[in-house]
């Protein structure tokens, strides 16, 4: 074990870096398009001005004029003002599963045998990764315990989606869609839970935990009726209690004659674990950029596979991948289907890549994770707890938490005016990316999601709880140096949040911002 | 010892660490934290998957045995487009692509992230300018999604529940409107002019009425037909109270005109051309753009990132615009549903338009409609071989070999031996177009591909 040092001169790259139309300059440029050969412009003759006038481009378009060097240089910057998850230590993204995204599945996805592929492509041409799209989805069905799988999803949002989509379909398909029309979520499991079935279609039923954490069983119970088409869960919840009755609340549903899809994001403690099959679920899904080691890459490109029972396999998106036994194909043969939720076959890229984090891991290699997870998010639970102001939701209900635990600064909230949004200012200044809180609502007050997964050493663990302490510390004997951070960080703190809700101030683009606050400033500067 | 003890991505797979942290925590085993689980509910069995490949260059040479099986359109000349298109990936946008920092973030705030912000801010604006609008949101799925959620705003604005869409629209942008239009918006297709591959007006006059939310057309099309009689099919929307979405190719915006200019109110469309690779289709990443108005702002599902200020005088700071619209922040009270989309994506082509600058988006249109013309004056003197359209077009044409006596498959089965990939084959999915093909010309083709695939052809019609 090495050092663990808290990183207490941290200093983020802070360029002051230009929006890139301030480093514009006429006439300068990045890179020039191949230009046509000689005979293939005398032949086309004036292309553009023979365009109508209705639909010609009369102004070229307003885009910065910056040569290539500094193109690279823009970015490169912008990239070191930004703290992805393979540089710093990111416990933090709870829920999230920030594991280490190998550099050589990036290599693989840059092979022109995999770049340079295009989508309607024969089928003969595309052997190979149609085979890694069967294999993968042979693992899946291991690891699911389910009978079939679709990788079109763009994301876990988008396999929930997917599964509100078919939960449509099988109702429709019965005749009942009318009255099935209420889909039951828990509150602690992803808003996508309630979200997705509501953007369906369908009306949403919350469920709140009972004094212990969990998802109350009576209000299940009470919810239940011939007009549940479903419930979407997951389990363990965000807060990192698995319900045990998990199988009671699948029956519940079930003798009302619903579904039950179960979400599983939070699936990476559980890989060879715990299956969807065994507690009796129809459908679920796993995020394929999370627990199959493919990167987040700032919020996409993502996978979600949607796995389900054979019994519902008609309602999949086409196409399908099968294999005849000496060739893999696309079938669009499947009347039933859904239809399609993404253009072509998903993101093949994070297939390609998690087929590789498979390949190198195998059973036992998954199933190491889901144990250094738990492993991991114990160990720093006991740490974190012993540091003043911190506590956790259902903290001493008994329970032991698996891969992440929601914690709470109510405590140093109430004692020093230091709430989560300043911690997780703070703990930028120590080189940590900041933590994701919870998602709303914020049933835990002043919350904090960590998870440690098997990807993160002890001495990472003890870094976090090291720097979790400190800004404790701080917050107890110089609360204003907590509540004025980051300090150390790319940019300093907004100060004036309510301008991002004001429609006369929000800018989203840079002629926008032109247009609210540098006229009206050079407006004023004139007047003046 | 078990095989995994020292895994390289699991350091504390080391047996000594895992004991010494179960010591720590107070436990003799994992077991002790996965007692949770009730018996009847765990996995008994060992999942049956292949053995591990520990050495990364044994993996690599895997991977790679497998992804040889495919043929790739760098080694063959290709012809394929309809959604997915092959351009020049300038090498400055895998650079940023492949970064840790953006290849590896996730959902930080500005303050660890800020130049995620900075970047996705800046894609944005300069989508904004191709397009003209002044809000552009961080990127969807795809050019479907985008469509799908253009529709879904249109009708929680004004409240009607139909969608006119041509019939010329890629069946699968379709299929994907259609399920999230599903609960309660009706899609409508309108006929497309056979001789021109324009939008049929009179079937769009006949189509419309007071039910109708909005109107979409693409431009150009899937067809590959430039919709020039945007003047009429503006007024006609306009004239019947429905908004107006147009999906664009970005690629084409140096020399067609900016939607916004036409009358379009929501655009969207497909960034996978300003720097993505193709990847079997996994290249796509969409974008909505609207006017700054908060009845168009307040119905996006998206994040969307705006320019603010920071405690530091001079400083620019980012942060989320009117977060409670969302569903993270509002669950199913949210507009739609929000995830994990394609922000690399997007970051990418924020990259690619900078590099380009408005004269290399200019050059980049005018190269490929000057080879696009070039071709089909040659392909079109091939006996059998007619341009199905007598419009404009910018990278995609529709080829008729009706006349040739052969099935689209047969003659792309014959251009293969040429390492040629032909044009998509139309038969199935416009059958009133007969034996056709979609074919894709770019800038990445040179006059010598061209004039292959003219022999080609020659030789195999």
């Amino acid at each position: 074990m090495g050092i663990v040092k808290v990183r207490k001169d941290f200093q983020q790259a802070r360029w002051n870096e230009p929006i890139i139309y301030e480093m514009s300059t006429p006439g300068v440029r990045g890179i020039i398009p191949p230009e046509p050969e000689a005979a293939i412009k005398a032949i086309a003759g004036d292309v553009i001005g023979r365009l109508p006038a209705s639909i010609r481009r009369k102004t070229a378009p307003y885009l910065p004029e910056i040569s290539q060097k500094h193109v690279l240089a823009h970015w490169l910057r912008l990239s070191q003002e930004t703290m992805g998850s393979n540089i710093g230590n990111d416990i933090s993204e709870g829920t999230c599963t920030m594991k280490y995204n190998p550099r050589v599945n990036e290599a693989l996805i840059a092979e022109p045998d995999f770049a340079e592929l295009h989508p309607y492509q024969d089928e003969d041409t595309v052997q190979g990764i149609l085979e890694i799209y069967y294999k993968f989805e042979q693992f899946i069905k291991e690891i699911s315990g389910l009978d079939k799988v679709t990788f079109q999803p763009g994301g876990g949002n988008h396999a929930v989606y997917t599964a509100a989509s078919v939960v449509r379909a099988y109702w429709e398909a019965k005749g009942e869609l009318d009255k099935r029309n209420e889909v039951i979520t828990t509150i602690f499991s992803h808003p996508c839970d309630a979200a997705t079935p509501a953007t369906a279609g369908f009306k949403i039923i919350t469920i709140y935990p009972d004094e212990k954490g969990i998802p109350d069983i009576e209000a299940l119970k009470a919810a239940v009726s011939e007009r549940t088409a479903a419930i979407f869960m997951t389990n363990p919840e965000d807060i990192g209690i698995y319900n045990p009755r998990v199988d009671e609340f699948v029956k519940i549903v079930h003798d009302v004659g619903g579904l039950c899809f179960y979400d599983q994001a939070n699936a990476n403690a559980f890989l060879g674990v715990a299956r969807a099959k065994e507690a009796g679920f129809d459908m679920c899904h796993f995020n394929i950029h999370k627990t199959f080691g493919a990167p987040h890459g700032c919020s996409g490109p993502a996978t979600g596979a949607f796995c389900c029972k054979a019994e519902l396999a008609k309602y999949l998106p086409v196409p399908t991948v099968e294999f005849d036994g000496t060739k893999y194909y696309l079938d669009y043969d499947r009347p039933e289907s859904i239809g399609k939720i993404r253009d072509f076959y998903g993101v093949a890229g994070v297939i390609v890549k998690a087929y590789a984090w498979t390949m190198m891991m195998g059973a036992e290699g998954l199933r190491t994770c889901a144990d250094i997870s738990v492993i991991n998010n114990n160990y720093m639970e006991k740490k974190v707890l012993a540091i003043p102001g911190i506590t956790s939701a259902f903290q001493g209900n008994g329970i032991k938490r698996q891969e992440q635990v929601r914690y709470s600064f109510e405590k140093l909230h109430a004692d020093t005016g230091v709430g989560t949004d300043d911690v997780n200012a703070r703990i930028v200044d120590y080189g940590i990316p900041s933590y994701w809180t919870s998602h709303h609502p914020w049933v835990i007050p002043e919350p904090m999601t960590l998870e440690p997964c098997e990807t993160y050493s002890k001495d990472d663990i003890d870094e976090y709880v090291a720097v979790l302490k400190e800004i404790s510390k701080e917050a107890y004997e110089n609360p204003e140096l907590v509540k004025t951070a980051p300090h150390r960080s790319a940019s300093h703190r907004r100060n004036d949040e309510a301008s991002l809700d004001d429609p006369e101030k929000w800018a989203v683009t840079w002629r926008a911002y032109v247009k609210k606050h540098l006229s009206k400033k050079k407006e004023m500067d004139s007047v003046s | 010892m078990s095989k995994i003890a020292g895994h390289p991505y699991i350091p504390n797979s080391v047996p000594e660490v895992k004991e010494q942290m179960l010591k720590e925590i107070g436990i003799n085993s994992v077991e002790d934290i996965f007692k949770e689980i009730p018996d009847h509910l765990r996995f008994k069995g060992k999942m049956n998957l292949p053995e591990p490949i520990l050495s990364e260059y044994a993996l690599r040479r895997h991977v790679e045995g497998i992804l040889a099986k495919n043929k790739n359109c760098k080694d063959n000349i290709s012809f394929l487009g309809g959604g997915t298109w092959q351009h020049y990936v300038p090498a400055v946008c895998d650079t940023i692509a492949s970064r840790d920092e953006f290849l590896t973030a996730y959902v930080g705030d500005a303050y660890s992230d800020h130049g995620k912000f900075q970047a996705l801010f800046e894609t944005a604006s300069m989508v904004g300018e191709l397009v003209d609008m002044d809000v552009v949101n961080t990127p969807t799925y795809d050019w479907a999604n985008a469509i799908a959620i253009s529709c879904r705003m249109a009708s929680r604005i004004n409240g009607r529940k139909e969608i006119l869409v041509p019939k010329s629209m890629s069946p699968g942008r379709l299929m994907v409107v259609n399920n999230y239009c599903k609960p309660d918006i009706r899609i409508i297709q309108v006929d497309y002019d056979l001789n021109t591959g324009l939008l049929n007006l009179a079937d769009l006059r006949r189509k419309i009425s007071t039910n109708t939310s909005a109107v979409y057309f693409e431009n150009p099309s899937f067809l590959g037909v430039i919709e020039t009689q945007v003047e009429e099919i503006v007024k006609i929307a306009k004239d019947n109270g429905a908004i107006v979405i147009v999906g664009v190719d970005p690629s084409s915006l140096g020399v067609l005109e900016a939607p916004a200019k036409y009358g379009a109110d929501i655009v969207c469309g497909e960034l996978q051309p300003l720097g993505m690779h193709m990847q079997w289709g996994g290249g796509l990443s969409g974008f909505i753009a609207t006017r700054d108005e908060k009845e168009f702002v307040a119905e996006y599902p998206s994040l969307l990132f705006g320019i603010t200020t920071t405690s530091k005088e001079g400083e620019y700071g980012f942060g989320e615009v009117f977060y409670e619209r969302t569903s993270y922040a509002s669950r199913e009270k949210g507009k739609d549903f929000i995830g994990t989309c394609t922000a690399l994506y997007g970051i990418t082509a924020g990259v690619y338009l900078a590099l380009m600058g408005p004269k290399g988006m200019q050059e980049l249109g005018e190269g490929i409609m000057q080879r696009v013309q070039y071709a089909i004056s040659k392909l079109t003197k091939i006996e059998g071989v007619k341009l199905a359209f007598n419009g404009y077009n910018f990278k995609e044409f529709v080829l008729n070999f009706d006349e040739t006596g052969k099935t689209v498959a047969e003659i792309n089965e014959g251009l293969k031996a040429f390492n040629i990939f032909g044009g998509k084959d139309l038969s199935k999915d416009f059958p009133e177009l007969g034996q056709s093909a979609l074919y894709c010309i770019t800038e990445v083709h040179t006059q010598e591909d061209i004039d292959k695939l003219v022999e080609a052809l020659e030789a195999v019609c």
